[in-house]
Formats: structure tokens, sequence, C-alpha cells
């Protein structure tokens, strides 16, 4: 499949006048996600409370389009499931009927879908709901000021495993929310990045002909909690997986892997780094140690997925 | 509930207990979507609505989640969509929902819940009190409770007439008594399906549905020039489900011959003492109240069907006359001034001119039986109260060890 830029829809479902901050990167990955809706389609988007959430929906203001429910922090699996299954219902019933196809499409940051959200989303993903869950992942709690989670880097700064003299960040390595979607055996997980946006379309698209659940972890670069300057989103994006530091892959129920863009020559990790504040200790000769375990588990995980696409190319 | 003779189809009388009939009276509702979690004494309520899905007696999803937080969720989203929804739970499962509780209620949403109230750990414990339905009462959640099992039948129906009602849009718990009820075999009449159908019409149960044709935002974020004035709505809701409630009712009992109202009172017409209670211990109460009449003692029973909105006028015009009030909590405020419903009981009496004396009786923490004796010690404690002129204890525990 093809994406071509003049062939994408005009409509934005996510209008402007939202309240983000400048150079978000989940704003971006918002607007971009309905470029993947045919003619004959339309969403109703279910949210976690987040950045997102707060920012698009100030009553009596909102900017969606499309119908938007949130309920709270932990079941947005949950409440796209009840959208899901109202309308399954309903039109069965007569009572709901639709010129276009309606998906359903959840989305939770990284607080909302690796931590608190865990549950309902494996409960969701189990049921087979026929829904696509989108994690827009800044690796940190961004809406309450930045605290760590479970997305959260090895060594990264937050306000909540900050840079001290014994703990210098994070000790705790990032989860990885892919491969726990994928161990339910869905039809369609995947990783994306703002940065490849034909790459991340074609997943979206791909995710919504899914007959099931899909799931979609997008890195979504914030210029505040990350600490880099708001025009270089893209590029702090483009670089996390030039430097094989977040992989963009794909798995097809739960089996059959494959690395949508590859890094043959991947930059040294530190290119990435260095942009961002958060990291800024690791630039200091005491944490070189630290730098050298990061890189080689991103050096060992990006060699474990090109293992894993090479023996299941026959599947 | 009283029992009229009228001009009604003859009805169907089977056994069930408390969880059947309700799974009964929600299928006959037509539900679009159900989800829910296994909760002991709550789960024979799940088990029956999934076989009648399995067996399509009823059309509906079934959405069998892995939690009561996101059974509630699922509701209350389903139900933005239009659907007519239904949930159950007990204890520790509407413990965990609670976040969810006013959601669903601030969202307007015409959800129905049966609880079968149970205690909540710790100790754990699986047996019946209020606790937990109690503890929900500032919810925005419209609280019935059912005396019997046809009782739990009948307020099903009536739960969805009240929440789905334009003027309320407030979800409603029917509450049962946790193994009294649940689990124990009763003559129920049940009314019919057609009759059902027409009591509560087949429609999108919500005034704005999700509909990508028009669309809406649903749940979002209002700060302090906002807020205030959601929450105010609110509470004009619960004020015209006062009015709603017993509308309700009577179109019900046109149905099914039985007459409901926010409480029903036996005995208030002569009597000096009245009891005031929820749920299953109204018969053990009534019995009591009988033998003591006969034997010469002026006392009555009031069961409280309709808990929140607290039917504070109605209640106070019924009760003003009495000497002496006993209120009868069967779950604990810790540190407060007493038991829940003796609180709003006492303070709906407080800026009236005849101020009858209240005393509290909390009884059945864990299941513990309310025994036909201390059924006799409450009346006479009342009697006491209303002879003295005083209330000895402001919370009293019956059928505690010293």
């Amino acid at each position: 499949m093809s994406i071509a830029l003049k062939n994408l829809p005009r409509e934005e479902p996510f209008a402007p006048g939202h309240s983000a901050c400048q150079g978000c990167g989940s704003a971006i990955v918002l607007r971009m996600t309905f470029k993947a809706l045919r003619p004959d389609e339309t969403a109703v988007v279910a949210f976690a409370t987040g950045c997102m959430e707060v920012v698009s929906t100030i009553y009596p203001f909102t900017a969606w389009r499309i119908p938007f429910v949130h309920l709270a922090f932990e079941n947005v699996a949950a409440a796209a499931s009840g959208i899901e299954s109202a309308l399954k219902a309903l039109e069965r019933k007569g009572l709901f009927k639709s010129k276009k196809k309606v998906h359903v499409i959840a989305f939770g940051g990284d607080g909302g879908t690796f931590d608190i959200g865990l549950q309902a989303l494996s409960g969701a993903l189990e049921r087979g709901h026929k829904f696509l869950y989108i994690c827009y992942d800044n690796e940190a709690y961004m809406n309450t000021g930045i605290q760590r989670s479970g997305a959260t880097p090895f060594a990264a700064w937050t306000t909540t495993s900050p840079v001290g003299s014994k703990i210098p960040g994070k000790p705790q390595f990032k989860k990885n929310l892919v491969g726990i979607a994928a161990a339910h055996e869905i039809p369609y997980a995947a990783t994306a990045s703002p940065a490849f946006w034909a790459d991340y379309i074609r997943k979206v698209r791909r995710a919504l002909d899914a007959d099931g659940p899909a799931l979609i972890h997008v890195l979504c670069p914030c210029p505040l909690g990350w600490r880099f300057d708001p025009s270089m989103t893209i590029d702090v994006a483009r670089l996390a997986v030039e430097t094989r530091f977040f992989p963009l892959y794909e798995i097809e129920n739960g089996r059959k892997y494959r690395i949508t863009f590859k890094v043959p020559r991947p930059k040294p990790i530190m290119e990435y780094l260095k942009l961002q504040g958060r990291y800024r200790h690791l630039t200091r000769p005491e944490y070189s140690d630290l730098v050298k375990r990061l890189q080689e588990a991103v050096d060992s995980f990006y060699h474990w997925l090109e293992h894993m696409e090479k023996a299941t190319s026959d599947l | 509930m009283t029992v009229s003779s009228g001009e009604l189809k003859k009805a169907r009388i089977v056994g069930l207990t408390g969880d059947e009939a309700v799974a009964q009276a929600v299928k006959q509702c037509d539900v679009d979507v159900i989800s829910a979690y296994p909760i002991t004494p709550q789960t024979i309520i799940v088990e029956r609505l999934s076989e009648f899905v399995a067996n399509g007696e009823l059309d509906a999803e079934f959405v069998p989640v892995e939690s009561e937080h996101s059974a509630l969720s699922v509701v209350t989203s389903s139900a933005l969509t239009g659907a007519r929804v239904f949930t159950a739970t007990s204890s520790q499962g509407l413990a965990l929902m609670y976040e969810i509780l006013y959601i669903t209620s601030a969202l307007r949403t015409p959800v129905v819940m049966a609880i079968v109230n149970r205690a909540l750990s710790a100790p754990i414990n699986i047996h019946c009190d209020h606790s937990d339905t109690l503890g929900a009462r500032d919810s925005g959640w419209i609280q019935l409770y059912g005396e019997n099992v046809q009782e739990a039948y009948d307020l099903i129906f009536q739960a969805y007439k009240i929440a789905e009602n334009r003027n309320v849009l407030l979800p409603v718990m029917v509450c049962l008594d946790g193994f009294t009820l649940s689990h124990t075999l009763e003559r129920v009449e049940l009314i019919d399906d057609q009759d059902a159908l027409s009591y509560l019409p087949k429609k999108l149960c919500y005034p704005f549905p999700i509909n990508p044709e028009r669309p809406a935002t649903y749940g979002p974020l209002a700060l302090t020039d906002f807020y205030f004035e959601f929450k105010v709505q609110q509470a004009e809701a619960m004020r015209q489900a006062l009015s709603v409630i017993p509308q309700a009712m009577r179109e019900y009992e046109k149905i099914s011959g039985r007459h409901y109202y926010f409480f029903d009172a036996y005995g208030l017409e002569d009597a000096d003492v009245a009891v005031v209670c929820l749920g299953s211990a109204s018969g053990t109460m009534r019995y009591i109240a009988r033998e003591l009449r006969k034997e010469g003692h002026k006392v009555a029973l009031v069961k409280l069907t309709v808990y929140r909105p607290f039917p504070t006028e109605e209640l106070v015009s019924a009760l003003e006359d009495m000497k002496a009030i006993i209120a009868m909590d069967r779950s604990l405020s810790f540190g407060a001034v007493g038991g829940p419903l003796f609180e709003d009981l006492r303070s709906a009496f407080y800026d009236h001119e005849k101020r009858p004396l209240i005393g509290c009786i909390v009884y059945g923490l864990g299941g513990r039986d309310l025994t036909p004796s201390d059924a006799r010690s409450i009346f006479k404690y009342g009697l006491e109260i209303a002879k003295t002129g005083m209330v000895p204890e402001r919370v009293k525990f019956v059928g505690v060890r010293e």
C-alpha cells in the first residue's frame, strides 16, 4: 500500500485551536491519524485522561469534529469496548445507521497505557473488540508535570526520577508495550513515529482494516518534558529511529515480525541523547557507563528484532 | 409493595431466586449491552444473562470484562451511544467502580445496575449488609431497595423508567440483600413481555447519542468557570426524580397490579413509634410489628424503597406524629453522628415544627441474623424512648456480642 501526500484527505477531524504546546509531537500524531481514513469512513474517538484530552476539550470549546468520549484515566480501552459493542448491538437491532463505516479509535498516553490503563487494555484486546488503540507515548506523565512512567527510558531525568548523586535518573528500562499487545495475539500491533508520516498512516490503515483489535505505539517527542527546542520535534523523532533507539516494526497476529524502516548503519545514541535536556547528565564522563548500558540495550533489542523478522519471514 | 385487585392479564407465576428474578427482568427490558464481572453473591445474575444471550433469548452484546471498573466504564460509554444497558455487582466490586460511579451520573447516562448488598472487606465477608451502597449514597445515583424477590424483579423495570425519563437522566441502583434475597427461591409474578415493552418503549435511551453525523464531545474538561453549573444541574435532576419516581411507579401498577411508593408503611395510622428500615429486614420487622400491635402496642414499620433521592417531605409528613422513630442502619459511618439513614432522617426533621425523638439502631453487619427477638427488642427500645421522652444512646448496636 502506497501513501501519497496528494491523495490524503483534507478534512481535519482534530481541528486547530486546541491548546497543545508548540512542537507537541502528540498533537501532530493525532492530526495525522485521520489522514488514514477513506472517504466512506469516519471515526468515534475515546480518550484516556491526559495531555491530548485536556488540550482539546476545555468546556465550552472542543477541537473535535467527530464524536469524542472521555470517561477517566485508566479505562479508555473499556470505554472504546462499550462504544464498539453498543454500535454493534444498535445496528443489529435497527436503532443505529450510518452512511459511513464507523471506526472506534482509543487514544491513551503512556501513563494511561503502560501503567494505569494496562489492565483495561489487556481485557479489551483479549475480548477481541474491533477497535484501534493508539498509545501516544511521550515517555512520562507530562500532563502532571513530567513524572516517570513505565515508558520512561533508562537513565532519563524526570521530576520523580531526578538525577541525584546516588541515583542518576530512571534506574529501570522501558516496558515493551508492543510485545505485550502482541502477546494477546491480536491481528496487528506496530510502532510508529511522527517523523515517518507515510509509515504511520500506512500502519493506521492496516490497523483499521484488521479483523479485530489493533495497537499502534507512537513515540511522541515532548519539547517541554524532554527539554528540547519546539522546532526540533520531528528531528528528535527521526533520530530516535535512526539511532535504533525506537525501531519501527509491526507484528501480525502476534507472530510475524517485520521491521518497516531498516536502519543498517545506526547513528550512535548520543546523537539522539544530546539534543535533550532530560539526558544532559549523560554527556558527563562519569556517566559514560550509563550511555554504554543504554547503547547495549538498544543494539540488543534491534538485533533481536532482526532475528524475529528473519525467523518469521515465511509465516 | 401492596397488591391491588384490578383487571389484569393473568400473571405467569414462577419460582425464582433474587438473582434470577433480576436477570429475568433485565431480559424483558430488552437491553442492548450487558457488561459485568463475577462477584458473590451477584454472580448468578450475570450467569443467567450470559445464558439468555448465548441461547438467543436476548439480543444483546454481553461484554465479559476483566474488572468491575471496566464493567461500569463499558456500560457508561454504551449508554452514551444510546444503548439500554445493564450491569450488576456487590461490595468490593462496587468499591472498585467508585471512581466511575460519579462519571456515570455526571454524564447523565441512564445506566441501571443491580447491587446485591454485601459487606465490605476487611475482614473479607460475603454476606449482607448495606455498607457498599450506603457508602455510594453521594455519587449521584438513584437508589432503590427491594424487600423481597418480587420487589427486586419489579424495581428493575421501574429503574429504567425513571433513569430514561428526560427530566431525570440519572443512573439507578436496584439493591437487594445478598443471600437473603439473591439466593432465596420465592414466588414471583412475572409481567407480560408486551406490557414490559409498552412500559419501556424501545428507543435510543440517551437524548444525544454518539453519532458521527452529529458529532459531540462527551466528558470534557470543565474548570472553575463551568464545573459548578454541571453539578447544580445534577442536583436539579435528582430533585426532578422526586416527582418522576411516583409517576413511574403508578404506571407500573397499571401493568402489574402492584403498588409502589417512596416507602411502604404498616400501622402508621395510629402508631406512636415507627421503625424505618431498608431491604429484607422489613419482613421480619413487619411480622413483629403485627404481633406487638396484637399485644396492644402502637407500633409501625416504614420500609424505605427509595433512599436516593431521599423523600424528605413525604417521610416527614408521614412520621411527624410519632413520639419516637427508630432508624435501622445496616452500615456504619465511622466517626459520624450516627448511621446514614439515621442522619438523613434526623436532619429531615430539624426544621420541622414537630420533631419526634429519633434513635439509631445498627444491626446485621456482615450478614449477622436479625432474629425475631432482636426485632422485638428494637420496637421495645422505640416504645421506651416514647415513654421516657429520651434517647438513651445515640447509636445502639443490636445482635452483637458485648
